[in-house]
């Protein structure tokens, strides 16, 4: 094997100049590109420094440790003005995560019950499924929210006069008052719903391995339902049998006792759900649609009515299309609960922009709120994914 | 004969319940006992409720030029309060013997808007661009004034829907060349280019827009050299356009994923620089295919610049909102919101009936 080096050295092209070379090139743009940003944020950080200085605001989170000195509204951790501001943060990202998760739950369902009705043979449904969801998705949600927020706080009377359609609830401008159970007896009735929650869970795999094996079809409804009663019954008896519940009392100028739901939380909760239900209708829709005709044809050939055509056929098809989109709802969605700070709901941004104009450290207060959405949408993704792949093996 | 063909018509003739209404309604309301239950109950929503919104909005309501006292005693819709602020919501503070010019601004938004709609305007290319350059330098004279002997009126009074039109269009027109680099960037062969758009693009997408106005309107001021202040409305515009930007990438990012592979390489093999490749054969087909779902990210945006009224904004929900502060029209939100979601709405809708065409309409052009 020899080789004519002469003649192929004739065909080679002069050797480039260095700074033609693609190589050297790409090393020369990255470095002038990271120098371009390393340069940008010194001088950012140095202006900032300067004025920081200038206006004798220390940074650091030192000042997280001192006294908050304000209320917040409503909370799931106790908390007084005189905590600190790192507890205020605190209870102010669990007010974010509470609405939500409450949320994303109900726009999940509100969104997949709109989809099916969409696509729904019955002409009248599909109609109002239309109505619903372009009449929502075309309008800023702040609006909605505000809208929302003015409705609930215009219409149901004042506290003094509250609405109360059934024993222990009170609806007023300032939210709902429900009763809650009172004492921890109650803890082995959930005991008992837990337990009975996995019994029936095991039950149904154990009915699907046989049906799956034999072909015989086991019932798994009338059993289950026997199972929570009587497990129920069994931690209820054990729990002491309580009876009483705790129910709110308009005493001076306000409900003392029982649960309450603020309106702020009301009217961010309804607004963020319903408008992100209209989404995921849409998403379902799409989803649904993508699943081939043939599959519809061939399961209707079967003899499935539509409801199970929907339930074993297309359903389980339509989610790996329906997922990837909906992740990314559920992630507007956390994000857009920021949007409680227009209407008053203490949640992370409202109890940072207190935190920032009580103390003056804005750099400080945005940085939490960045980092902890970042955070929130960095697990919701992880979740989805984990989901998502857990979805794709189930399926072959 | 005549008796034969009558019988013959009579008998071939579907029965009276299969056709016409009667048909309709089985077919489409009452095929099962399952849809008839829906449909039952879809009737009585719909007559527990349209009347009594008829009768609001429309029967009992107020019309016209009348006082907030003939509202309060009517039972229907106050749209005397519309029409008594309709200038105020549509155009804020701006001065009133002005109004024109917001009014003519909003007309030039609107013909650039919808003419870049129609399809074979495409083809004028970098002179519908030149068309635009021109457009938004007519709105800015016409905004601000100051020459041609218009009075000159500070951005601090601007409000209303031309507020709005300016954010959203300002904000659509700079994010989409930063998106275009952003997408590129992300896409490059060099690492750290990349890893510098994935992170600008990653961190942006993982915040709400709501942080990034806090930071235009708090943090933003103590970045500038001492002395150097810019005003409020450019620091919101520059948040919501570094916004719009990292979302424009990825959507132009799924469109430069779609071309296949061949077009990359056929390029490269007829010798094409990088950026003649991308100028001349890559993007041009790219950008197509991502109009559509452009056309839903300026839907977007349109909508999230209502955020501005956080940071104290005077957009045409904020204008809405002072509007029934007045304490005489206190009671009337209700009608003070409707009015702004239905201009909302009605850009919204028509935004997105568009873009439905427009990706059925590319569609068929492929196909050929």
């Amino acid at each position: 094997m020899t080789i004519d080096t002469g003649e192929s050295e004739a065909l080679q092209p002069a050797k480039a100049v260095f700074y033609n070379d693609p190589k050297v090139r790409a090393v020369f743009w990255q470095i002038v590109a990271v120098v371009g940003v390393i340069a940008m944020f010194w001088f950012l950080i140095h202006n900032t420094i300067t004025n920081l200085d200038r206006q004798n605001i220390a940074s650091g989170f030192s000042f997280m440790d001192l006294e908050a000195g304000f209320a917040i509204g409503e909370g799931m951790v106790t908390y007084t003005p005189a905590n600190t501001y790192w507890r205020a943060i605190l209870v102010g990202l669990l007010n974010t995560i509470k609405v939500a998760v409450i949320g994303i739950v109900f726009a999940t369902i509100i969104g997949s019950v709109v989809g099916v009705m969409r696509l729904s043979p019955n002409w009248l449904v599909a109609r109002l499924a239309t109505v619903y969801i372009e009449s929502l998705r075309n309008v800023p949600l702040l609006l909605q929210l505000f809208f929302w927020y003015a409705l609930i706080v215009g219409i149901l009377p004042r506290a003094k006069e509250a609405y109360g359609p059934f024993l222990g609830v009170y609806l007023s401008n300032r939210g709902f008052n429900i009763p809650l159970p009172d004492t921890w007896g109650y803890m082995g009735l959930l005991a008992g719903f837990l337990i009975a929650l996995v019994a029936v869970m095991w039950l149904r795999r154990r009915n699907k391995k046989i049906h799956d094996e034999t072909g015989e079809i086991k019932n798994t409804l009338g059993p289950g339902m026997l199972i929570f009663a009587v497990v129920m019954m069994v931690g209820w008896l054990a729990g002491g049998a309580p009876t009483t519940l705790d129910s709110p009392e308009f005493k001076g100028f306000s409900f003392t006792g029982g649960g309450e739901v603020t309106s702020e939380f009301l009217a961010l909760w309804l607004g963020l759900t319903l408008y992100t239900a209209a989404f995921i209708a849409e998403i379902v829709r799409s989803g649904i649609e993508a699943v081939s005709k043939g599959q519809w044809e061939a399961a209707r050939s079967l003899g499935l009515k539509r409801g199970q055509i929907l339930r074993f056929i297309v359903l389980p098809q339509a989610l790996r299309v329906i997922i990837p989109p909906t992740t990314s709802q559920y992630l507007n969605l956390t994000k857009n609960s920021s949007l409680a700070v227009a209407i008053g709901y203490p949640d992370i941004v409202g109890v940072t922009n207190t935190t920032i104009n009580q103390s003056g450290q804005a750099i400080e207060g945005i940085a939490i709120i960045m980092a902890v959405y970042l955070t929130l949408s960095l697990s919701i993704s992880l979740f989805m994914n984990w989901y998502n792949t857990k979805l794709a093996l189930v399926e072959r | 004969m005549t008796d034969t063909t009558e019988k013959h018509e009579d008998w071939s003739r579907p029965p009276a319940t299969e056709v016409g209404v009667i048909g309709w309604l089985r077919k489409n309301l009452f095929s099962s006992w399952f849809n008839s239950i829906l449909s039952l109950i879809a009737i009585y929503l719909i007559i527990t409720t349209i009347p009594g919104i008829i009768e609001w909005a429309l029967i009992n309501s107020v019309w016209g030029d009348k006082s907030p006292e003939v509202c309060r005693e009517a039972k229907g819709a106050c749209w005397a309060f519309i029409y008594e602020k309709h200038r105020f919501i549509l155009f804020g503070v701006y001065p009133y013997e002005e109004h024109w010019r917001p009014l003519v601004a909003m007309i030039i938004f609107l013909t650039l808007i919808f003419g870049s709609c129609i399809k074979p305007l495409w083809k004028l290319g970098w002179w519908l661009a030149a068309l635009w350059a021109g457009g938004l330098v007519m709105v800015g004279i016409l905004m601000w004034g100051g020459i041609f002997g218009l009075e000159y009126v500070n951005q601090s009074q601007w409000g209303g829907l031309p507020l709005t039109l300016f954010l959203a269009t300002f904000g659509t027109v700079f994010a989409f060349p930063l998106g275009i680099f952003l997408a590129l960037g992300r896409r490059s062969r060099m690492p750290a280019i990349r890893s510098l758009s994935v992170a600008y693009i990653e961190l942006i997408r993982g915040v709400p827009l709501i942080s990034i106005l806090f930071m235009a309107s708090v943090m933003f001021p103590l970045f500038l050299p001492a002395g150097v202040s810019i005003d409020k409305l450019l620091r919101a515009q520059v948040g919501i356009i570094l916004f719009g930007a990292a979302y424009g990438a990825e959507i132009i990012r799924a469109g430069l994923q779609a071309i296949p592979r061949g077009q990359y390489e056929a390029a490269d093999a007829m010798g094409l620089s990088y950026w003649q490749s991308m100028r001349k054969i890559i993007l041009p087909q790219a950008l197509r295919i991502t109009i559509p779902p452009m056309v839903n990210g300026f839907i977007g945006g349109f909508k999230d610049t209502s955020l501005v009224v956080i940071i104290g904004l005077f957009d045409l929900l904020m204008t809405s909102r002072v509007a029934f502060q007045d304490i005489n029209w206190r009671p009337f939100y209700v009608e003070g919101y409707l009015f702004c979601a239905a201009i909302y709405f009605c850009f919204c809708f028509f935004m997105s009936r568009y873009s439905q065409w427009l990706e059925k309409d590319l569609a068929k052009d492929q196909n050929h």
